[in-house]
């Protein structure tokens, strides 16, 4: 089996896995990290993203081998060495958005995915920017609302 | 969470590893001064249906070791936000801190058997019966404590964990007092209940811990459940329904896929096991192409259901019948509409996951199901086991908005750990048989007639309801689970043909003088449960769909004509707010406001919501802008639970009436993915404003369900508002000439 040296949280990790294991299982079932969920499988949902070089991406359908080098951030790796959460996490705990909470992995990552390449969005980038991520308990307003907030506090 | 918990509750209170004290030792606070007590007042009204099984405190309210509270529940959390409300009406009557009270929910022989979490039903039942038996804890802590220092119940005060001598730097913390036994008086009324005007936890909207722990990527759901030695399997479902399997031919798995541990082929149920969960999936894969299946008998097309319906369904039942519809109805002008809704599906983010390890004695399954008792029952029919060998610890899903796929889930893990024992099986469902194998909200069909008198009122009101089953939830019928329905042996599901949760609120909440609700039962194409406020979303939609038509033939406003048939004022009063919440909106060309109002089940909660709508004049493109609902549920516990729910539950709401249907060929269920099934994206979710009417001196009612019915309804008017088509059929599309 192939062994695979991917850059995780600013931590090289080793796995031996098939080439075509996507992402998402490496992360989850090899590494055991929780952050990324599976919700589809098919990169319909956005459940399953993470940061790929600071971009947000699906890795559901995403082979290990096509990873390299490329920096990899998991809602794990937003938070700060000494715990301090980072500016997106902590609106969506001010704003309390979320209910089943299932869709949060995504969302805060597709936001951070904003930020990093535009830090004072407006609503509409907001959501566009969302628009893949999908949230079934109907979420969605305050999940706006946080990323708002957290863009602000950037300001 | 390795940690297995034990198999009895007797066993339980042992673990907890209470210290046996054994002689009184007085702890003291120097210099502390009283603490001004609430008062109490005396409850002495019914209590809740989920206290009929268990009645004593210790079954609903543990002390632990260290003083705190551990309250248990029969219910399950699924993004509802149980734990916390649960947690605060214990903390209050208890007078503690509310980091000090912790939950523990759903698990066979230690908390509670409650049945499902449903129904909008947990507030009303555990959180009551935890309150209840808080209070009657606070009483017998009381008593205990003024037995053993020997002074009056008067001269002390309980709080924060202890019972402190009033005056004196004296106190007994509660573990003193108790000294190893637990606290067992059976819960009777009157209860000293604490006046609701001191409350300080119960009615605000206080944050929800787990929302931190989601955020920092913590294990929360079943999903991230992960056990030592720990395999990986997947079900390899039929083609259809009824298919049986013919021939599998697994000679080439092992030299395409790594990995694989086990093939079991039970009668028609088919499972892999696998070392990694992407192995596993590779093997599903290869063996779906490598199996051969019976084929079934065709499903009727999506475009002639209706008509289908009617062809096979049952002769009605009348559920209602009040005046005399028939004669009022003979010499005057009836008015008429017919309203559809399709097949929903409840489309958690999450597809259903499941763990389960047997040891060769015991069964341990770690399940999201809603009801992990009646679970439990199914699983002890179909395996032929006794109650006490199998163990069901609930684990929180992702929202799941009815009977979902959850149990089946947990019964393919059982199936599949009982032929691969003493290592823990995972079961994860795929994106395509979560949605093609879901136990749908059933299509509907609604036929409204009615009549008015010279005034302009409802003199007369019929409705007739096509409905398949609301309820295919697991019980001690094996065949209410999936994979029971396909092994060697079948378990043919029996309790079908059930209409309760069918015509909920068919029948209006308005005075009407001659009032007639017939229900018929169709057992139709699709596998069917429930789905988040069952009947009531159809029957909604239809009912306050039909209000406006008749407002507009009688020549009145539609807000008016419904408070003129209402007497009730908590009705009125939502309908008052949302008027006034919307009072100063104007609406542009190709817009329109619409209103519906409902009582849940005609007995629960009450809310009216407002719809703004645009509709594309070029092509008939319904757009929600924003929608307000003014709610009632009683007695508030946790108020941002309640927005959020309400939130929530109309976004919901207006995917379900904008864009969702399950379709069909007549070979297989075609809605199996989120391009197939599409639901509201971001661009498309309209703003929402709440507004939460209090009632502290009424009775709680659950919130969850409520939103659903009246959006549709709302909406509906909304878009007739906008561009003058009636909507009679969900989804709503608006055919541009």
């Amino acid at each position: 089996m192939p062994n695979y040296n991917l850059n995780i949280n600013n931590i090289q990790k080793s796995v031996d896995t098939d080439t075509d294991t996507p992402l998402l299982y490496v992360l989850r079932d090899y590494l055991e990290l929780n952050g990324p969920k599976f919700g589809c499988g098919l990169a319909q949902c956005g459940s399953c993203m993470v940061l790929i070089n600071g971009r947000a991406t699906t890795t559901c359908m995403l082979p290990v081998s096509s990873i390299g080098q490329s920096k990899i951030t998991t809602l794990e790796g937003l938070t700060g060495t000494t715990g301090k959460l980072h500016a997106v996490q902590e609106a969506f705990v001010k704003e309390q958005a979320a209910q089943c909470g299932y869709c949060l992995n995504g969302m805060v990552m597709a936001a951070v995915g904003l930020l990093n390449k535009n830090p004072s969005p407006n609503e509409l980038e907001i959501k566009k920017a969302l628009e893949l991520n999908l949230c079934r308990c109907g979420a969605h307003s305050r999940i706006v609302r946080a990323v708002k907030i957290a863009a602000n506090s950037f300001k | 969470m390795t940690n297995f918990p034990s198999e009895s509750r007797r066993r339980f209170f042992k673990d907890l590893g209470y210290v046996s004290i054994g002689f009184t030792l007085f702890s003291s606070c120097l210099g502390e001064e009283d603490q001004i007590m609430a008062e109490r007042v005396p409850y002495n009204d019914t209590l809740p249906g989920s206290m009929r099984r268990e009645n004593h405190v210790n079954a609903w309210l543990q002390v632990l070791e260290d003083g705190n509270i551990r309250v248990l529940s029969g219910k399950v959390e699924l993004g509802q936000g149980i734990r916390i409300a649960i947690r605060q009406v214990a903390a209050e009557e208890l007078d503690m801190d509310l980091d000090k009270v912790e939950i523990h929910l759903a698990e066979t022989g230690v908390t509670p058997n409650e049945g499902y979490t449903g129904a909008s039903a947990s507030i009303q039942n555990s959180a009551m019966s935890v309150r209840y038996a808080a209070a009657t804890a606070r009483m017998e802590l009381l008593e205990l404590a003024s037995k053993k220092l020997d002074i009056k119940v008067d001269e002390l005060l309980l709080y924060n964990g202890r019972v402190k001598v009033r005056g004196s730097n004296k106190y007994l913390t509660f573990p003193e007092i108790l000294e190893g036994v637990q606290l067992e008086r059976e819960i009777t009324t009157p209860i000293q209940l604490k006046k609701k005007t001191e409350y300080r936890y119960v009615g605000k909207a206080i944050p929800r811990p787990d929302i931190e722990k989601m955020v920092q990527a913590e294990a929360t759901y079943i999903q991230d459940l992960r056990f030592p030695d720990m395999v990986h399997a997947r079900v390899v479902r039929p083609t259809g329904y009824e298919s049986k399997l013919v021939q599998i031919n697994a000679s080439g798995l092992k030299a395409e896929v790594s990995g694989v541990l086990k093939i079991v082929v039970l009668g028609s149920f088919v499972g892999v096991i696998a070392q990694r969960e992407y192995q596993a999936i590779k093997a599903e894969k290869h063996l779906k192409k490598h199996t051969q299946w019976t084929t079934v008998a065709p499903f009727p097309e999506t475009e002639n259901l209706f008509t289908r319906i009617k062809k096979i369904a049952n002769k009605p039942e009348t559920i209602r019948n009040e005046g005399d519809f028939e004669t009022e109805t003979i010499h005057t002008q009836i008015i008429k509409s017919t309203y559809t809704k399709p097949y929903l599906m409840h489309g958690s983010m999450g597809p259903a996951c499941a763990i389960a390890m047997f040891n060769g004695e015991v069964l341990q399954v770690w399940s999201h199901s809603q009801g992990i008792y009646p679970l439990r029952d199914a699983l002890a029919s179909m395996l032929e086991m006794d109650l006490d060998k199998i163990h069901i610890i609930s684990v929180p899903g992702a929202g799941c908005y009815g009977h979902s796929t959850a149990d089946d889930a947990a019964t393919d893990a059982a199936l599949l750990a009982i032929e691969y024992p003493k290592r823990h099986v995972r079961v994860q469902w795929s994106r395509h048989d979560e949605q093609s194998w879901d136990p749908y909200g059933p299509a509907m069909i609604i036929d409204l007639a009615a009549s008015l008198d010279r005034n302009g009122r409802i003199n007369s009101w019929k409705s007739e309801v096509w409905t398949d089953s609301h309820s295919t939830r697991p019980n001690s019928d094996a065949g209410t689970i999936l994979a029971a329905r396909y092994l060697e042996k079948p378990f043919q599901m029996k309790s079908r043909g059930f209409l309760a949760g069918g015509h909920r609120n068919a029948d209006p909440y308005y005075r009407i003088p001659h009032l007639m609700l017939k229900a018929h039962y169709y057992d139709g194409p699709l596998r069917v449960s429930s789905l988040r406020s069952l009947g009531s979303f159809a029957n909604i939609f239809a009912v306050e769909s039909f209000m406006d038509e008749l407002a507009e033939k009688a020549g009145k406003d539609p807000l008016e004509f419904r408070l003129e048939h209402l007497d009730d004022d908590r009705g009125i009063a939502v309908i008052k707010k949302v008027m006034e919440l919307t009072a100063s909106l104007k609406s542009k060309d190709g817009e329109g406001i619409g209103f519906a109002f409902m009582r849940y089940k005609n007995t629960d909660a009450y809310a009216a919501v407002a719809a703004h709508v645009s509709v594309d004049k070029e092509n008939g493109k319904v757009r929600v802008l924003k929608l307000w609902a003014a709610v009632d549920v009683g007695e508030v516990i946790n108020l941002d639970g309640i927005i959020n729910q309400t939130e929530g539950g109309m976004i919901q709401a207006a995917s379900w009436t904008l864009k969702e249907q399950v379709t069909f060929n007549p070979h297989e269920v075609t809605s199996t993915d989120w391009i197939t099934y599409p639901i509201l994206r971001h661009s498309e979710i309209p703003e929402v404003e709440v507004a939460i009417i209090d009632r502290p001196n009424e009775p709680v009612s659950g919130a969850g369900e409520v939103p659903m019915p009246p959006t549709s309804a709302a909406i509906a008017n909304a878009v007739y508002r906008a561009c003058g088509t009636r909507v009679y059929d969900l989804p709503i599309r608006i055919h541009k000439k």
